[in-house]
């Protein structure tokens, strides 16, 4: 072989950088989070649809919601089920999960999505 | 050979049926999540090896660095370190310019006849397209594969988090739109209809340049379907990814829809075939003999490798042999 050490060096290297997954987790398993319900959405039961739905879904929803408050000027959302939501951020989703930190964030650090609403938006104080 | 396109087009449909059914109808989410995934894996490295050993065991009998610029010669002629590189230093930068910018790709140009003026004559016109789609796809693919690093890294790094805000930047929709996935996706397209429309290019086309286009406009066509159309348990997406990456395969129990194993077959069946396609280049432009040799073929003797040992006589041997018999002709010799 010719040049041997250089492209030796370089495919290595190379492989190195391509097992990064391997060798960066170093094995340690990482199961999805565990979330947290508040005591007021442990009561209500159910989200505002189905949970396979919301958990897939929720960013949808909530930027159906914005358009809808923002540039049609409707404040109710109708569920599948027929029960009526003030179509509202703060004061909706986040008044069942006023636990952001162990909820909302928990799953959004796994999977590495920092939304940006927050810049505006409020949230309730951790209080439980 | 007008047909090659169609036939890649049909491969990927068909390749893309087989994982949905595969997974919607029989159930085979080990098979196209953990065990082919793997396997393209292990193809990959074994075959990436092979290919590049195989191309340092070929000898290369002359210096053939393609030059665009004079030559190091005399000290008072200007010489062009990049185009024509006399050393390693500037080898090292003839490549990263190559590498990073595409620079000779740049230099695209195209011939053809114009009648201006009232009669035919030949012209040669620089055309920047065929750059510009190929290093925006080629970033674009560079920086969605970073971004995906989420999948296979707990805790996510740094690194990976500021490209998604910086890619993620238009903040369109929610999820937000990545700018990455879009261009990645448009700019195979345009690759695509280029093979197809320009008849010239379409001559040389084979259906080995049409499948792997094909085959990328599948995957990035998946995962954008995936993350604003149809979507999927993103959660238990990473559940699984983490799972190939500690080698604690696990198929998790949320709700992967069958549209994400089309997505990672495609990926599979585009990494295993890397090694053996037309997309080996990206080993393959770093021992690229035209690219990467000094031209200094003036100052250095270098010396074709695969020469036949050659029995020489050289003069100073011949004299040797016969300087008694010369002096006494009257010859001139060298030594006395
Ligand atoms: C009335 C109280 C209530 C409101 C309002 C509510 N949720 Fe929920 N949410 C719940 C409950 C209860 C669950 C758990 C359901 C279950 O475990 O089956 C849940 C589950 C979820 C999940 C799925 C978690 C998982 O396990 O995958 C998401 C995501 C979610 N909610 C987001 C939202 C968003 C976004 C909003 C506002 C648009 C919202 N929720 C409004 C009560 C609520
Ligand atoms: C630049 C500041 C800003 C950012 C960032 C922002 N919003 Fe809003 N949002 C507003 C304003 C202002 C309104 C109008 C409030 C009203 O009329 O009640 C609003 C209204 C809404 C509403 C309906 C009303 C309510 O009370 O919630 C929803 C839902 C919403 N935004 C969701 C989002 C989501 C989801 C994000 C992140 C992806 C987001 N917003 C980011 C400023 C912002
Ligand atoms: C089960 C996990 C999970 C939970 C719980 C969850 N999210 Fe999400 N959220 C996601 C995922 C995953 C995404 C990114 C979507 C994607 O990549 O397809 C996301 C994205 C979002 C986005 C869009 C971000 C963007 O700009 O792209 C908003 C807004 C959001 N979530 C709000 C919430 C709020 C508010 C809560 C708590 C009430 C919540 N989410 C709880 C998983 C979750
Ligand atoms: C085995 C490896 C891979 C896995 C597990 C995977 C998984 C996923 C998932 C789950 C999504 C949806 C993301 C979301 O909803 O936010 C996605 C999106 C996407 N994937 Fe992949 N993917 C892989 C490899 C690739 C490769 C190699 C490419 C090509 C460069 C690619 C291109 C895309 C694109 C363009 C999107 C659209 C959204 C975005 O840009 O992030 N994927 N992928």
């Amino acid at each position: 072989m010719y040049d041997k050490g250089k492209i030796v060096t370089g495919l290595v290297i190379f492989f190195v950088i391509l097992a990064f997954p391997f060798w960066y987790n170093r094995g340690a398993s990482s199961p999805a989070p565990e979330l947290e319900l508040t005591d007021k959405a442990k009561q209500a039961e159910k989200c505002i649809e189905e949970t396979a739905f919301m958990t897939k879904e929720h960013m949808q929803l909530l930027n159906q919601w914005r358009d809808a408050v923002a540039r049609d000027g409707y404040r109710i959302y109708v569920s599948e089920d027929g029960d009526e939501y003030v179509a509202s951020l703060t004061d909706t989703c986040m008044d069942c999960h006023s636990n952001k930190a162990d909820f909302c964030d928990r799953c959004h650090d796994y999977v590495s999505v920092s939304p940006y609403c927050w810049d505006c938006h409020t949230y309730p104080e951790e209080n439980n | 050979m007008n047909a090659a396109y169609l036939y890649s087009l049909i491969a990927v449909v068909l390749l893309g049926l087989l994982a949905y059914a595969g997974v919607a109808v029989a159930g085979l989410e080990g098979l196209f999540g953990i065990f082919i995934p793997y396997v393209a894996l292990i193809v990959f490295v074994a075959g990436f090896a092979n290919r590049i050993i195989g191309w340092g065991k070929t000898p290369v009998p002359f210096r053939i660095p393609t030059t665009s610029g004079q030559q190091k010669s005399l000290p008072w002629v200007k010489h062009d370190k990049f185009d024509s590189p006399y050393n390693t230093i500037g080898v090292i930068g003839r490549m990263a310019l190559e590498i990073l910018l595409f620079r000779s790709l740049f230099k695209n140009s195209r011939v053809g006849f114009s009648d201006a003026g009232g009669y035919q004559k030949i012209y040669y016109k620089w055309v920047v397209w065929l750059w510009l789609f190929a290093i925006l796809f080629h970033y674009a693919f560079l920086v969605t594969i970073v971004r995906h690093l989420r999948f296979f890294a707990e805790p996510v790094p740094f690194f990976v988090e500021m490209l998604a805000k910086v890619d993620g930047m238009m903040q369109v929709g929610a999820p937000g739109m990545y700018l990455s996935g879009v261009v990645l996706l448009g700019m195979a397209m345009l690759l695509l209809v280029r093979r197809i429309v320009l008849p010239k290019v379409k001559y040389i086309s084979m259906a080995a340049d049409y499948f792997p286009l094909l085959l990328i406009i599948g995957i990035a066509a998946t995962g954008i379907l995936m993350r604003h159309f149809a979507k999927v348990d993103v959660a238990a997406v990473k559940e699984l990814t983490m799972g190939l990456a500690t080698f604690r395969p696990a198929i998790p129990e949320g709700d992967i829809s069958a549209l994400f194993y089309v997505h990672m077959f495609f990926v599979s069946l585009l990494v295993a075939y890397i090694p053996f396609s037309k997309l080996m280049h990206m080993g393959g432009v770093f021992l690229s003999p035209t690219r990467n040799l000094p031209n200094n073929s003036r100052a250095v003797r270098h010396v074709n490798p695969w020469n036949y040992p050659v029995k020489t006589h050289t003069y100073e041997e011949y004299e040797d042999d016969f300087r008694e018999k010369m002096k006494e002709a009257g010859l001139p010799v060298e030594k006395e």
